[in-house]
């Protein structure tokens, strides 16, 4: 089970939950770039060459306040620094790649790719064709980002409430699918519930902030508890 | 504002942690120490992603029984404890959710 056209379908497939989560964010993205007056061009131009969701979201609601340049760029800069936690995750695994792949996969590396990846990781550490799996979790994201950004920018005034039917569930349900086989020793689960009261407790920090205190905080603390237990 | 420039700045900030460490793989060697925190980043992220979306509704803390994406998502977790499967657990957290939205 490792040639590439396999291993391609099968990253996709892992990510179809994910991508039905982030759709309606998509089609929200550019209905609420739209009303802003932003341009067609700009508005697909920034889902296709920054291509991050809570990046853009949070661009366009400075915008919408006339903060200037820096701030936003400095803004987007912390959201974007959980993704090199998920990157220094990764370098274990890609230190045979070339580096051009290196170059074009972690353009790639959102929450859901990385999630996917990470779940294949942890079954099956050993099992050839990483990349094409990456790349096909990567590809699929990337053309349904593109897409929802397109519709919404068209038609997102027409479809009422779309935001609201809860698509998103589905990118909670996937997450917990993923999490829970991976919660092995005692120091995962300390590190998960550390992870789920600190993310409530930082919710309303400002940029997702919150977000990246709450990941760090429980990686240090499962850090902590595994060394204890490696002393014991 | 020259609305290009922004897009190519944001851009530079998301690729470069996207892309950094994955160019150093195999070039430098992490600490051990540093090695073993990074085994956490999945269950620490992904959790407080969770925690944020589930639990937190429209800006408050949503404990209540209205709330189906927590409902849905506790459905998972046990779903995912007995089988730890990532297809299942999907089909049975979207099926608690979709049932409480049609029947309740």
């Amino acid at each position: 089970m490792h040639r590439p056209a396999q291993q391609l379908w099968l990253g996709a497939l892992e990510t179809l939950p994910l991508v039905v989560a982030a759709f309606p964010f998509g089609i929200v993205f550019g209905a609420m770039a739209n009303t802003m007056g932003l341009g067609a061009g700009v508005t697909l131009g920034m889902s296709s060459i920054v291509f991050a969701g809570s990046s853009q979201f949070i661009a366009l609601t400075l915008l919408a306040s006339a903060a200037a340049m820096p701030v936003i760029v400095m803004t987007v800069f912390i959201v974007n620094l959980r993704q090199l936690l998920y990157a220094a995750n990764l370098m274990h695994h890609v230190g045979y790649w070339p580096q051009w792949q290196r170059a074009i996969l972690g353009f790639f590396l959102t929450d859901e790719t990385f999630a996917v990846v990470s779940d294949r990781l942890n079954r099956h550490p050993d099992e050839p064709g990483l990349r094409w799996f990456y790349l096909g979790s990567a590809l699929f994201m990337y053309s349904f980002w593109q897409i929802s950004t397109a519709l919404g920018y068209t038609l997102g005034s027409r479809i009422p409430g779309l935001a609201d039917w809860g698509l998103d569930v589905a990118m909670v349900v996937a997450f917990v699918g993923i999490v829970v086989p991976a919660l092995r020793r005692k120091a995962d689960w300390a590190c998960a519930a550390v992870a789920l009261v600190s993310a409530v407790l930082t919710h309303d920090w400002p940029h997702q902030t919150g977000l990246l205190f709450s990941s760090l905080l429980a990686v240090a603390v499962g850090m902590a508890l595994s060394r204890e237990a490696a002393d014991e | 504002m020259n609305e290009w420039l922004l897009i190519a700045l944001m851009a530079l900030v998301t690729y470069l942690p996207r892309w950094l460490p994955l160019a150093l793989a195999g070039r430098v060697r992490l600490p051990p120490p540093l090695e073993r925190a990074l085994d956490f980043v999945p269950v620490a992220v992904l959790t407080a992603i969770i925690a944020q979306s589930a639990l937190i509704r429209n800006g408050a803390l949503d404990l209540s029984a209205n709330n189906y994406h927590a409902i849905a998502a506790l459905a998972a977790f046990v779903v995912a404890l007995l089988t730890r499967h990532l297809f299942i657990t999907v089909v049975a957290g979207l099926a608690c959710f979709a049932a409480l939205r049609v029947f309740l």
